[in-house]
């Protein structure tokens, strides 16, 4: 791992800001299912938004690892808080960043930069998920203008007051073999017939912003179209491999703040006469919690070293797919450990434990599942996997 | 145009275990530290006036190798410049041989409108530094400013009193110490920490400010402290059951406490 005296003032800085400007907040916002914007725009402030964004259009052009860090760090106070500069970055961000026209880029990246605006990314449909093959919603040139008919769900950024837009796969086509041609447009939030439904209730992650969204004779213009025409599937799968690295760099900020708060608790916390931690039944998962916490974060940031060095495409796809793989489901045990370790305080909501462990499940689902990353590893060994 | 020296002191981090080295003077070496967050203040403050204005801002330490990091922070959250005095000699100073390592830097520096700093050191908090520092460089003084205006070379403090509020001014050049009410100090952003990195630091020894070992440290200091004791423990408050007479109860207490 190469971290520099300059991530690690970063990572201080961060940490900071999570204390004093998230902690004291978050039980509230979470039990409101309220999606804080003051905190997105003090977040952009304080350039998290930009930090892997060219400076012409207000970022840092700052390293993958720094925007690991950021994750981390946010989301050891809150997940959240995490997955909402994640795919702010990841799924907002990145894909205008590496595939827009400069057009595009001049009309929405100095608002998301910023942290003014926020962009979705919608590829998941009703029945388009793990299969993301499975595309129905379609787009038809006509007259100059993309026409969008078909719904997306489940897409995270896509609805808040600040969503500037949300950039959707659709069938634009089919292909000389019969396969649909996928292709990606750019839809500003207002235009008619795009219409971000009521947010969902999740088990989890509250105070991120998730919704279904729905198309009906959705007009946008020719040049709406981002990057190359039938590409659009190729583009997106290319995201989620950066994506993936990042949404480790979450679940380590899970896995640390279980480790934190059962230090803590099993230090002060006494039965039988002494301390809990004074028992090995207890003391030793904790000690598991550190190793989860070392190795998910070896794990990712070596994935995210190899991304900043310009590793092949292929040697980053593993990386992070074994990264993701480990980190989100060792969040999810972590959780759980953390919970028993808090007893029956564990699950009441006054404990933040509580809703780290509503929180950590949907890592091992969200920007490919687990059997997801199972399937991309044995690909990636060269076995014939389905 | 304002060029503007800022006071940081690096303290030891008032998280962490504090410690007294033999001759009971802070132990500044072997404890985590940090850019006293007090001035902080000073320092956003100074930013705040060159960034309507014109001018840099240059941050003065005097403090152990560890304070560079200080200097660092302060760069990162957008000073210009940095100067580090560093020097064996200086451990264990009082406020009187601190105020004159400073004004010497200050001095050499030069090229300065104002020199500005926080209400107290998180450490010390003997809060005397800079008034020490203007008699010295015979300069006027506004001390403990919650709110700043400038109008030409003229600045305008407001100062908070437990009576009464204060509006004070002075022209030319002066020192001007900030207190926490004066502004919400910024995060260094990404793009500060890695700028840092390039920004000038100069570091000094007391012998390039024409300062003899003899007028600093602990033998220099007029003040010797004798002895300390950590603060016991929080006790368990005392509960008034209300039994109808809470009222007689809790101003009996009071008055027993000499409060009331
Ligand atoms: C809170 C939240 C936010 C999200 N944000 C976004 C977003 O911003 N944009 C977006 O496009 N999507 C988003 N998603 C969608 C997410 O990426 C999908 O839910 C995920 O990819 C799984 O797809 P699915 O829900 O259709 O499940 P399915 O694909 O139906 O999978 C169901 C189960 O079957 C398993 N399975 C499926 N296929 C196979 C196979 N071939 N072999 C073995 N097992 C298999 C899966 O692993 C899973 O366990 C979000 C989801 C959530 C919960």
């Amino acid at each position: 791992m190469t971290l520099t005296p300059e991530h690690a003032d970063f990572r201080a800085m961060v940490r900071d800001f999570a204390a004093e400007k998230v902690a004291p907040h978050v039980a509230q916002w979470d039990r409101d299912h309220h999606f804080p914007v003051e905190l997105v725009h003090e977040m952009g402030d304080l350039g998290l938004f930009g930090l892997t964004a060219p400076e012409e259009f207000g970022g840092a052009g700052g390293d993958f690892t720094s925007l690991c860090i950021a994750i981390e760090e946010l989301g050891r106070v809150d997940q959240s808080v995490g997955i909402t500069l994640e795919a702010g970055v990841g799924l907002g961000i990145a894909p205008l960043q590496a595939f827009g026209s400069d057009a595009q880029k001049k009309q929405w990246l100095p608002d998301l930069v910023a942290g003014r605006a926020l962009a979705g990314f919608g590829l998941t449909e009703p029945g388009a998920g793990s299969d993301a093959g499975g595309t129905r919603t379609r787009a038809r040139l006509e007259d100059g203008e993309w026409v969008l008919d078909g719904a997306k769900q489940f897409i995270t950024n896509s609805g808040s007051a600040i969503t500037s837009l949300v950039t959707v796969t659709a069938r634009t086509g089919d292909r000389p073999d019969g396969r649909p041609e996928i292709s990606a447009i750019c839809v500003p939030s207002g235009t008619p017939g795009f219409v971000a439904e009521k947010a969902y209730d999740k088990l989890g992650w509250h105070l991120s912003d998730t919704h279904p969204l729905t198309f009906t004779d959705v007009h946008v213009p020719e040049d709406h179209l981002l990057g190359e025409r039938g590409r659009g599937f190729a583009q997106f799968l290319a995201t989620l491999d950066d994506g993936r690295i990042a949404i480790a760099a979450l679940a380590v900020g899970c896995i640390q703040a279980c480790l934190d708060l059962c230090v803590e608790y099993a230090g002060q916390r006494t039965t039988f006469g002494v301390p809990i931690g004074s028992k090995q039944g207890v003391a030793f998962q904790i000690s598991d919690l550190a190793v989860m916490a070392e190795a998910g974060r070896a794990l990712t940031y070596q994935a995210a070293a190899m991304k900043d060095a310009g590793a092949p495409a292929k040697q980053i796809k593993q990386a992070a797919s074994i990264a993701k793989l480990y980190t989100s489901e060792s969040a999810v045990t972590a959780t759980r450990i953390a919970t028993q370790v808090f007893g029956g305080y564990g699950f009441m909501e006054e404990y933040p434990i509580a809703r780290f462990y509503r929180d950590a499940k949907v890592l091992e689902i969200g920007e490919g599942t687990s059997e997801v990353q199972r399937m991309l590893i044995a690909k990636g060994l060269g076995l014939p996997v389905e | 145009m304002a060029n503007i020296v800022v006071l940081v002191k690096y303290v030891p981090d008032a998280t962490g275990d504090r410690t007294f080295t033999s001759d009971n003077t802070v132990d500044r070496v072997g404890v985590d530290g940090l850019l006293s967050e007090l001035d902080e203040y000073a320092v956003e403050e100074a930013l705040k006036v060159v960034e309507a204005g014109d001018g840099e801002v240059t941050v003065l330490t005097v403090g152990p190798e560890q304070a560079a990091d200080a200097v660092r922070k302060a760069l990162q959250i957008g000073a210009h410049k940095g100067v580090h005095v560093l020097d064996d000699a200086i451990a264990g100073s009082d406020a009187a041989a601190t105020s004159l390592v400073l004004a010497k830097a200050i001095e050499k520096i030069a090229d300065y409108d104002i020199v500005m700093t926080g209400l107290a050191s998180t450490d010390g908090a003997m809060s005397v530094v800079p008034a020490m520092l203007a008699e010295r460089l015979g300069l006027p003084q506004l001390t403990f400013a919650s709110e700043l205006t400038i109008e030409g070379d003229t600045i305008r403090i407001r100062r908070d009193g437990d009576a009464a509020t204060e509006t004070i001014e002075a022209s030319g050049k002066m020192v001007v110490s900030v207190t926490d009410q004066i502004n919400e100090p910024r995060y260094p952003s990404f793009k500060g920490i890695m700028a840092a990195k390039k920004k000038p630091v100069e570091t000094w020894s007391i012998a390039d400010l024409g300062i003899e070992a003899s007028q600093v440290g602990t033998a220099a200091a007029w003040t010797k402290v004798l002895s300390f004791e950590p603060r016991p423990p929080r006790t368990a408050g005392e509960i008034v059951t209300d039994e109808g007479d809470g009222g007689t109860k809790l101003a009996e207490y009071l008055a027993s406490k000499k409060f009331v």
